[in-house]
C-alpha cells in the first residue's frame, strides 16, 4: 500500500518538471510564438538556480535566479523573433544549443557539489493522513504551485478580457494590431513568462529533484514538454494530465523492472510511447486540433503602418 | 561539453598536424592522452580516471605531457576523437569505457607505432592492451556490509548496461550479501545509461519504494547515494570516495585507484618494456578497495568484511566460488570450483536471489 503512495508521490515530482515547462511553452504558443529553446532554457535555469542556491544557501533565491536566467535567455529569443522577425524555429534551436553550451561552461565547478537545498512542505492537517498524506501532501511547494497554475491559466485565457486579447493575438496578430493592441510587447511578455516557467522547471530538477547539477541533466525533457503542448491541443489541463502520465509511466516502469521478465530497454521506451498514444487518442479529432492550434503559430508578424 | 571538448581536439589537431606521430626523441616528453565517457566532474568513474591521470603528471613531471577529452559518446564519435589525439602526436592513448573498444581497435590497426590502452575491454592487439580493476571485489565486500545492515533482507542495485562487467558486480554484491545472510534478495533496475542523474534518482527511488534499504549502483554519479540519504536508507559510494555526499546514508565507498595502473603503464612506455596484455588489478594491488566505512556498521559485520577482504588479498579475484546457481536455479558453477577469468569474462547470467531480468 505504501509503495503505491510512494509511486504517486514520485509521479507528481517527475511530472512537475514536464508540466511547468510545458505550461510555459503553452503560454508562448497561445500568442503565436513557438520556442524550441525549452531544453536550453531549462538547463540555464538549472545551473543558475543551483549555483545561486549553493552560494547563498537559500533555496528560494535559487528558484528566483533560475527563473531570471531562463527569462533572460527567453528575452533574447523574443527580441530576435518578435522585433527582428528571425525565424522562430531556427532561433529556438539556437537557444537550445547555446543554453546547453553555456550551462555546461558555467556549471563546470558546480558538478557533483553536495548541498542541502531540497525542501518539502507538509500541508498542515493533511500530511498526517494515512496513504493520502504520503502520496499528495508532503511535496515541494512548486508541485502544488504547478497544479494551481492550471486553473489559473484556464481562467486567464478563457474567462478574462486579457485572455481574449492573448488568444486573439495568437489567432490573428494583424486584427489585434488593427484594434490597437501592442502585439509585439504582449508577445514578448508571454515569451519571457514562458522562460520563467522553464527556468523554474530546470531549477526544480537541479535543486530539488536530483539534488545536484550535472551537465546536460535535463536529458531531453524540454523536447517532451514541447511535444506535450501539441498533443494536449494547447489546453492546460490536458497538458498537466500528459505530464503526469509521462512521469507516472517512468516511475512505474522502473518499479516493475525487478518484478516482470521484460527487457529494461523496452520498459525505458514505455513513457514515450504511452504518452504519445494516449494524448493522440484523446486529441484525435483533426478538426479539434486545427480549431485549437493558434493560427499564427510560428509565423512572423509585421505590423502594417 | 561534448561538442566543445571535441572542437578543441579538432582545433588542436589542425595546429599539431605538422608533428610526426613518433616524436619519441630523447628529451621530449612522452605524450599521453585519456578519453572519458562522462564529465570528469561526475565525482565517479571519469573523475577516478582523471585522478589517475593527475597522479601520472605528478609522478613523472616533465617526462610526460598529458591531455584528456571528456564526455565522449561511445560509438562513432569516439573513433574520431582517438584519431585526432593520435594525429596530435600522442604516443599512448587510454580509453576508459567499455564502449570505446571497437573505435580503439580500428585506430590501433592504423597506427602500429602508437600504444593503445582500453579499460574494461577484452580485445587485444600487439599495440592494444586491455586493463581493468577487479571491481567485483569491493562490490562483494559491499554486499557483506549490506547483508549485515539490511532490515528488510532486500537490497537494491541501479544498473547501467547488461555487459559482463556490470553483471559481475551485481552478482558479487548479491553473493557477498548472501554469504552473511542467505535470505537476501537483490532487486535490479536498468536505466540504460552510465550517467543520467535524474534517471538514477528515479531508479533508486523505485527500489526504495519496494523495500530495498541498502543500495549499490553501477552508474557514475552520486545521485543514488543522495536519494538514499533523502529517504533515510543506506547506500555506497561507487568509483570514488563519495562520503562527503551523504552523511548518514554512506556505508562505504567502492573506490578505484587508477594511479596504480597508470603509473605502471606510463613507466613501461617510458622504459620500453610496454607490451600487450590483459591486465587485471584488484585489492591486493591497491587498485581498488572498500573504504571509509561508516561507524554505523556493527563490529561483527566489519569483522566478516575484513576476513573476506583478507581472503581476496590472498586469492585475488576469488569471489565466485561454487556452487553458484543462476536465477532459474540452474547450477552454473559446481561446488568446490572457483570461477576462472573465462567464467568471469563471459558472465551472462544473474545469480539466484536477484530479482529483475537481463535486457536482451
Amino acid at each position: 500500500m505504501s509503495e503505491i503512495a510512494f509511486t504517486i508521490r514520485d509521479t507528481l515530482g517527475s511530472g512537475t518538471i514536464l508540466a511547468l515547462s510545458g505550461l510555459g511553452l503553452l503560454v508562448n504558443e497561445r500568442v503565436g510564438v513557438i520556442n524550441l529553446g525549452a531544453e536550453g532554457m531549462m538547463l540555464v535555469g538549472a545551473v543558475a538556480g543551483y549555483a545561486i542556491g549553493l552560494e547563498t544557501g537559500n533555496p528560494w533565491l535559487a528558484f528566483a535566479a533560475g527563473a531570471a536566467a531562463a527569462a533572460a535567455l527567453a528575452a533574447v529569443f523574443g527580441w530576435l523573433t518578435i522585433w527582428l522577425n528571425a525565424n522562430q524555429y531556427a532561433t529556438g534551436l539556437a537557444v537550445t544549443l547555446f543554453g546547453t553550451g553555456l550551462s555546461t561552461f558555467v556549471g563546470v565547478s558546480y558538478v557533483g557539489r553536495p548541498h542541502e537545498l531540497a525542501r518539502n512542505f507538509a500541508v498542515p492537517g493533511l500530511s498526517d493522513l494515512p496513504f493520502v498524506g504520503l502520496a499528495f501532501f508532503q511535496q515541494h511547494p512548486l508541485v502544488y504551485g504547478t497544479i494551481l497554475l492550471v486553473p489559473a491559466l484556464w481562467f486567464l485565457f478563457w474567462r478574462t478580457r486579457t485572455g481574449l486579447v492573448l488568444r486573439s493575438i495568437g489567432e490573428s496578430p494583424d486584427a489585434a494590431h488593427a484594434l490597437g493592441y501592442p502585439v509585439r510587447r504582449i508577445r514578448f511578455a508571454a515569451v519571457a513568462g514562458g522562460g520563467v516557467l522553464c527556468g523554474l522547471a530546470g531549477t526544480f530538477m537541479s535543486v530539488q529533484y536530483t539534488g545536484g547539477w550535472t551537465q546536460e541533466m535535463v536529458g531531453g525533457r524540454g523536447w517532451i514538454a514541447l511535444a506535450l503542448t501539441v498533443f494536449a491541443t494547447w489546453r492546460p489541463a490536458r497538458l498537466l494530465f500528459g505530464a503526469y502520465l509521462f512521469g507516472g509511466v517512468t516511475v512505474v516502469q522502473l518499479a516493475l523492472q525487478p518484478r516482470v521478465q521484460v527487457p529494461g530497454e523496452f520498459m525505458n521506451m514505455l513513457p514515450y510511447v504511452s504518452t504519445i498514444a494516449v494524448l493522440v487518442l484523446i486529441s484525435r479529432n483533426p478538426a479539434w486540433i486545427r480549431l485549437n492550434m493558434p493560427a499564427s503559430l510560428g509565423k512572423p508578424f509585421f505590423p502594417s503602418q | 561539453m561534448v561538442k566543445r571538448s571535441m572542437l578543441i581536439v579538432a582545433l588542436g589537431a589542425l595546429v599539431a598536424s605538422g608533428v610526426p606521430a613518433s616524436a619519441a626523441e630523447a628529451g621530449k616528453p612522452l605524450k599521453a592522452a585519456w578519453i572519458y565517457v562522462g564529465p570528469r566532474g561526475d565525482a565517479g568513474w571519469s573523475y577516478a580516471h582523471d585522478l589517475g591521470r593527475q597522479a601520472v603528471e605528478k609522478k613523472f613531471g616533465d617526462k610526460v605531457k598529458t591531455q584528456f577529452v571528456e564526455s565522449v559518446p561511445e560509438g562513432a564519435d569516439a573513433e574520431r576523437v582517438v584519431r585526432d589525439l593520435v594525429s596530435q602526436g600522442n604516443q599512448i592513448v587510454f580509453a576508459t569505457s567499455f564502449g570505446f573498444g571497437d573505435s580503439m581497435e580500428k585506430v590501433a590497426r592504423d597506427f602500429p607505432d602508437v600504444k593503445f590502452e582500453h579499460a574494461t575491454g577484452y580485445k587485444t592487439l600487439p599495440n592494444l592492451r586491455v586493463y581493468e580493476g577487479r571491481f567485483y571485489e569491493p562490490a562483494y565486500l559491499a554486499g557483506i556490509v549490506a547483508g549485515g545492515m539490511t532490515k528488510s533482507n532486500t537490497l537494491g542495485f541501479v544498473a547501467s548496461f547488461p555487459i559482463p562487467e556490470v553483471l559481475r558486480n551485481i552478482n558479487a554484491y548479491t553473493l557477498g550479501a548472501q554469504s552473511v545472510n542467505p535470505k537476501i534478495k537483490v532487486k535490479v533496475v536498468w536505466i540504460g545509461a552510465w550517467f543520467d542523474p535524474p534517471k538514477e534518482t528515479e531508479a533508486a527511488q523505485a527500489l526504495m519504494n519496494q523495500g530495498a534499504d541498502v543500495l549499490l549502483q553501477n552508474t557514475d554519479s552520486t545521485a543514488v547515494l543522495q536519494a538514499a540519504e533523502k529517504n533515510g536508507k543506506f547506500a555506497f559510494g561507487w568509483d570514488s570516495d563519495m562520503s562527503a555526499f551523504a552523511k548518514k546514508a554512506h556505508l562505504g565507498s567502492c573506490i578505484l585507484n587508477w594511479d596504480v595502473y597508470y603509473n605502471r603503464a606510463i613507466g613501461e612506455a617510458l622504459d620500453g618494456s610496454w607490451k600487450t596484455a590483459m591486465i587485471k588489478l584488484g585489492i591486493k594491488d591497491g587498485a581498488n578497495d572498500l573504504i571509509k566505512l561508516s561507524p554505523a556498521i556493527p563490529k561483527d559485520v566489519v569483522a566478516k568484511m575484513q576476513a573476506a577482504r583478507k581472503h581476496l588479498v590472498e586469492n585475488p579475484g576469488a569471489v565466485f566460488r561454487g556452487p553458484i546457481f543462476d536465477q532459474a536455479g540452474k547450477e552454473v558453477l559446481a561446488a568446490g570450483k572457483t570461477g576462472d577469468e573465462k567464467f568471469k569474462g563471459e558472465m551472462g547470467f544473474l545469480v539466484k536471489g536477484v530479482e529483475g531480468s537481463i535486457p536482451k
